[in-house]
């Protein structure tokens, strides 16, 4: 057990890419962190980093306080589940699990029961004297699990390892994943390009993007109070609505109508080097119908009329798409995220996706008065794709006073 | 369907015939020479009228076969064993690093390996005559490890790419040493390969005949394809063929059985299971 620091870490390639930029992170003694970004951001390479089977460029990797940029992987005493699980075909699923027992010289009777225990807490008894290949992409998995878990490792490095699963089982073994590592306490580096899998799973995650860390933050925080355009889009399913936004006599002139803003935001607005073009970030829930709304709470929010594309009812909610007239929102943080097909699943760009109460009575194709939350709305700057709503790391949206 | 399936069994059961009788005949023939009497060998029968042993008496009775079949199967064992050693490291680093003039590497060998051997003969002759090489086993060894290593590169990082570089990583993730890495995961799993490039390269050094009879001129290290060419009857005026023929079933019985014994470590699809595929 140990905590992880990467100080000013950075890894150039031979070929000259520079694939992690000094990136500077804290990882806590039994900390459960996420390394999540797009595709080519930089995940596995870091991962690689911290396990010693890429060299660091410049910076310094240091693991329960000792430095080890030098060392090499069995001297770090790290274990690592792989996305292609690597499996020993020639060995059978108690010899596999065995093997790093085997490499650190202990004795049989020890490795043994090792291996057993390992394979009790996995569901692998009956399976110990099989081969690889016959079994399941599952129960695969779990080998390359338990031969991780066998040695208790200072920490555990895992590069998607559940990539390979289909939907459900992916369901069923994450959590499993987060069952075992509160059981086992141990510091553990995760990696993974889905969003979903990052908030369910790490006490905090890690924000990736072409090298750079773009945020950390427990998933709540990333989620409610995202730093850049990015990292909103980024997390979330369905994403965040996104639509242009131009200041207009202390007003905000949006798709949707002119919304107020508050005396803050007027300031920071009205400051010499503020944008004059701006993109607007609301979440599906943020929106309600208004016919539902409690006086109260009108007053906080905004209205609006809109044609409905298409409702679907979750049961617990309606997922309603509107059509919005008028521009895109345009921003290179935003062209990321669209290209990362994996990733993010950002809505077309000419509908707005709402989240309203099951009780709404909204129709396809009628006309819908909705009221949106005006606390909960984010504003960036297109330039840099800056979240500008954000106050002393909170988001306060764009009424507040 | 059952009719279908019939039918195309008949189909392909004659085609394999036809080519197994294709390729047997000649070499049963030869068997069948080789127990014929001298007179008659020329009889044309396919099997022999007149049973006899005398021409394997005879082969082994002369020095000059049995001498010929021990330079035969050390000069071919050296060889090999270098050549796959050699290939399986150069094969290795081909496969797994990206080193300066690995394409030249490659294109080189390549080239050696198309490169005509009769061109080579003469030149061979004359520097192996220089340096006191000719007629010595090291002088056959050396030309056939130059040309049994393209073909031991290439089949050898044929099968090294099929292992997937994960498991290495994995290995020393794990906590093993590179060497380790290497002898415990990697080795065992290219077994195979290594294998099939052994027997591919014996069967070449063994077959060789156009340097074993340039660069050799007595007993001392001239291999059985070559000795074979010298074969008198048991008279200078006795018909030679039955001997040859019989030498000939001999030096086949090596290779069938080195096959035999590499065949069966050579298990197809030793690495499914490694990687979700
Ligand atoms: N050996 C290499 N040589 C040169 N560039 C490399 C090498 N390996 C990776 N890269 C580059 O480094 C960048 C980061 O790669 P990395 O594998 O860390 O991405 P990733 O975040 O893990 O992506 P994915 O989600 O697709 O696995 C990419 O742009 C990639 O092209
Ligand atoms: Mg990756």
């Amino acid at each position: 057990m140990a905590d992880i620091v990467l100080d000013k870490v950075t890894k150039s390639y031979p070929d000259g890419t520079v694939a992690v930029h000094g990136i500077d992170l804290e990882i806590a003694d039994g900390e459960f962190i996420i390394l999540v970004g797009p595709s080519g951001c930089g995940k596995s390479t870091t991962l690689n980093m911290i396990a010693g089977l890429e060299d660091i460029t410049s910076g310094e990797l240091r693991i329960g306080g000792q430095r080890v940029n030098d060392k090499a992987p069995k001297d770090r005493d790290i274990a690592m589940v792989f996305q292609s699980y690597a499996l020993y075909p020639n060995m059978t699923v108690r010899e596999n699990m065995a093997f790093p027992l085997k490499l650190a010289k202990l004795d049989k009777a020890t490795i043994n029961q090792k291996v057993e225990e390992a394979a009790r807490v996995l569901e692998l008894t009956d399976y110990l004297d099989r081969k690889p290949a016959n079994l399941s992409g599952g129960q695969r998995q779990r080998v390359a699990m338990g031969r991780a878990i066998v040695r208790s490792p200072k920490a555990f490095l895992m590069d998607e390892p559940l990539s390979n699963l289909d939907a459900k089982l992916r369901v069923q073994m994450r959590t499993q994943v987060s069952r075992l590592q509160k059981q086992l306490g141990t510091t553990t580096v995760y990696v993974t390009h889905d969003q979903t899998e990052a908030m369910t799973l790490g006490d905090r995650v890690v924000v990736m993007r072409g090298g750079h860390i773009q945020q950390v933050g427990d998933p709540q925080t990333l989620y409610d109070n995202p730093v850049n355009l990015f990292v909103a889009g980024f997390i979330g399913s369905p994403a965040m609505n996104f639509l242009p936004a131009a200041v207009e006599d202390s007003m905000l002139r949006t798709p949707l109508g002119d919304l107020p803003l508050g005396d803050r935001m007027k300031r920071t607005l009205g400051a010499g080097d503020a944008p004059r073009q701006l993109i607007v970030g609301i979440r599906p829930e943020h929106f309600e119908d208004a016919k539902l709304i409690d006086e109260a709470q009108r007053a906080k929010g905004f209205e609006f009329t809109a044609p409905v594309d298409l409702v679907e009812s979750m049961g617990s909610d309606k997922y309603v798409y509107f059509t919005v007239e008028g521009e895109h929102a345009a921003a290179a943080d935003l062209e990321d995220l669209a290209a990362d097909a994996g990733g993010a699943d950002l809505p077309p760009q000419d509908s707005l996706v709402t989240r309203l109460s099951a009780e709404s009575r909204v129709r396809d194709g009628a006309d819908a008065r909705v009221w949106l939350n005006l606390d909960k709305i984010h504003l960036f700057d297109p330039r840099d794709g800056k979240n500008i709503t954000l106050h002393e790391g909170r988001a306060a949206g764009v009424a507040a006073s | 369907m059952a009719t279908a399936t019939t039918s195309a069994k008949v189909k392909w059961g004659f085609l394999d015939a036809v080519v197994v009788v294709f390729a047997l005949i000649p070499v049963l023939w030869i068997a069948s020479l080789s127990f014929k009497t001298t007179p008659t060998l020329t009889d044309g029968n396919f099997i022999p009228r007149d049973w006899t042993l005398d021409n394997y008496k005879l082969i082994f009775q002369t020095d000059q076969f049995v001498r010929a079949l021990i330079n035969s199967i050390g000069i071919a064992l050296i060889a090999t064993a270098i050549a796959v050693v050699l290939g399986t490291m150069a094969a290795y680093a081909i496969s797994r690093l990206d080193f300066p003039g690995k394409s030249l590497l490659v294109g080189v060998s390549l080239l050696i390996a198309m490169f005509p051997q009769v061109s080579l003969v003469t030149p061979l002759f004359n520097i192996e005559r220089n340096i006191g090489l000719f007629d010595t086993w090291l002088g056959l060894i050396l030309p056939y490890i130059t040309f049994a290593l393209p073909l031991a590169i290439y089949t050898l990082s044929a099968f090294f790419k099929q292992i997937p570089w994960d498991l290495e990583k994995a290995a020393k993730m794990d906590g093993a040493t590179q060497g380790e890495a290497f002898r415990k995961v990697i080795a065992p799993l290219a077994a195979p390969g290594v294998f099939t490039t052994a027997i591919l390269v014996f069967i070449f050094c063994w077959n060789d005949f156009l340097f074993a009879i340039s660069l050799t001129s007595t007993e001392r290290s001239r291999t059985v394809p070559a000795a074979l060419s010298f074969f008198t009857g048991a008279s200078q005026f006795e018909d030679p063929t039955g001997a040859i023929s019989a030498a000939a079933v001999v030096i086949t019985i090596p290779i069938i059985l080195f096959v035999l014994f590499f065949q069966r470590r050579i298990v197809a699809g030793l690495t499914s299971g490694a990687v979700k595929g």
